[in-house]
């Protein structure tokens, strides 16, 4: 890091320039987000303390926290095979991996929609099984499970190809088990990747929305999400509804933002 | 090496399920019919509009955010300004708002029932439901790709070096383009690429911000979820196989370009 100055000059027009950009763009827009809900207070606290937006809000954070969970125990498997084992097609699902930030949301839900809906190609089996999916919750957790899919699994690796794998060889030089070398060597040492990983995966879940509406059909008080209720309350145009549910996701959001910030530094 | 292997079995069975397996059946779709009914429903009218407005906003989105995004990581690395926290914090910050909500932003201060928004109306530039709030939310949702990627490379590099130019007679303009700027341009291109493939995926502050007017403000995305609620699944398939070949092109391109700007500072 070089000594910093103050800026003078052409550099201080640039500096100004630069806050009055992210002003505009980011701190104006979500003022005036909280006036709107501030003006209209009373009617929002009803609508969001209702059975619909409480539904909503009850999926979005038990998939986001279902997400946190799977994302956790196959991010850390999948750090560890794609960093420490070498293996014919490893560079494929490396590949695979990152597949899913190239789709948009909506393609996400259609490709899903195409294996799981009435003439998916994985009805067949589903209808065997007996499982009510498609427009039903399991279809909202599986596209937010595809869609966060390599968040956890990046930072996790990125963590493992720092620290190497010599602590592990001499924790199993010392007569430790592969599992005991597992729980008391590599889990700890991915643990700051593990927190980073769980952060990413819950911005993005609580956050998903074209996916999730393709696939779960927005339906209230079934696969209805906070985002989806946002949606469906802009189309009914009950702005403050809409208004005060973003308002909420946008509060949760800055949290996590702390949370990623602290963990910057 | 038994526990390893079943590992291994383990996550590949996981993302081929959970990732190859929808993918695959997402392109088999899209050809399916073959070549003619792909023809058909990518060139229908309304779907190349959609396909030419998101090109456009989003090759416009870059253009600004490479310009600014290089401004902003300038200062958060240069300059001892104050809140140099709550400007690093605010770039993130689109990062953790979830991308309707960032459309939801725009409508609540652009929307035609607002007192901005009924002004700018009047003066024939309306933001929401317009192509303008297209690149606004794009503008909202990039922001921190350009700054992320320039940031490290940025500060690598010696200020001493663009001071030393000035000192001896270049101009301010002279030391931009000779001295700053070509260290930092393969960074500034990976963010660019970045920038471009996401606001051609771009969906959800779309979604609320920009209208969905046919051969207006219908971008790909939101064409193709029409598509798909008008029981026209194949063609939806069509149109997204042509929005995931412009994504898969430019991952490539996205990473030679990150490895030479990192390896020029390694």
């Amino acid at each position: 890091m070089h000594s910093l100055r103050r800026p003078t000059g052409v550099s201080r027009f640039i500096f100004l320039g630069v806050c009055a950009w992210l002003a505009a763009l980011l701190l104006v827009p979500l003022g005036a987000l909280c006036v709107n809900v501030a003006s209209d207070l009373g009617h929002v606290v009803s609508v969001l303390s209702g059975p619909e937006a409480l539904n909503a809000i009850a999926l979005t954070l038990a998939v986001t926290l279902a997400c946190i969970v799977f994302n956790g125990i196959f991010g850390v498997a999948g750090a560890l095979v794609l960093v420490r084992q070498r293996f014919v097609g490893r560079r494929v699902l490396d590949a695979l991996v990152d597949l899913p930030l190239a789709l948009s949301p909506v393609m996400t839900g259609l490709a899903f929609l195409l294996v799981l809906g009435r003439s998916g190609v994985l009805r067949p089996v589903v209808d065997r099984l007996g499982l009510d999916v498609a427009f039903a919750w399991p279809s909202v957790l599986i596209v937010t499970l595809f869609v966060t899919l390599p968040f956890t699994l990046r930072e996790v690796a990125l963590v493992l190809e720092e620290v190497g794998d010599s602590e592990e060889q001499a924790a199993s030089t010392l007569g430790a088990s592969a599992w005991q070398a597992f729980w008391r060597v590599t889990l700890p040492n991915v643990r700051g990747g593990l927190v980073m990983g769980a952060t990413l995966t819950a911005a993005r879940a609580l956050g998903e929305f074209g996916a999730v509406l393709v696939v779960g059909g927005s339906i209230a008080n079934r696969t209805q999400t906070a985002t989806t209720f946002i949606h469906g309350a802009l189309e009914e145009r009950q702005e403050s509804a809409a208004y005060g549910m973003a308002l909420l996701l946008a509060a949760a959001a800055v949290a996590l933002l702390f949370v990623l910030q602290r963990r910057r530094e | 090496m038994r526990g390893s292997l079943l590992l291994r079995l383990g996550v590949v069975a996981w993302v081929t399920a959970l990732v190859a397996l929808p993918v695959t059946v997402l392109v088999l779709r899209g050809v399916e019919d073959g070549p003619h009914a792909f023809w058909i429903a990518v060139s229908d009218p309304t779907a190349i509009d959609a396909l030419v407005l998101s090109l456009w906003t989003a090759a416009l989105a870059t253009t600004i955010n490479a310009v600014v995004g290089t401004a902003v990581a300038w200062v958060l690395v240069r300059w001892d300004v104050p809140g140099r926290r709550v400007i690093a914090a605010l770039v993130d910050l689109p990062l953790a708002i979830p991308t309707l909500v960032a459309g939801v932003l725009l409508v609540a201060l652009f929307g035609p029932q607002t007192a901005v928004g009924h002004v700018l109306i009047g003066l024939g530039i309306p933001v929401a439901f317009a192509r303008t709030g297209i690149v606004m939310a794009l503008l909202f949702v990039t922001l921190p790709f350009v700054v992320r990627a320039v940031e490290p490379v940025l500060e690598e590099l010696d200020p001493a070096e663009e001071e030393a130019a000035y000192t001896m007679g270049a101009t301010r303009f002279t030391t931009l383009v000779r001295v700053l700027l070509p260290p930092i341009l393969p960074a500034v291109a990976a963010g660019a690429v970045q920038t471009f493939a996401r606001s051609v995926a771009e969906f959800g502050s779309l979604a609320a911000v920009s209208g969905n007017i046919p051969h207006r403000t219908l971008v790909a995305p939101v064409y193709i979820l029409g598509e798909v609620e008008a029981g026209n699944p194949g063609g939806a398939a069509s149109v997204s196989l042509v929005l995931l070949a412009i994504a898969l092109s430019l991952q490539p391109l996205a990473g030679a370009l990150a490895r030479r700007a990192g390896a020029r500072h390694a």
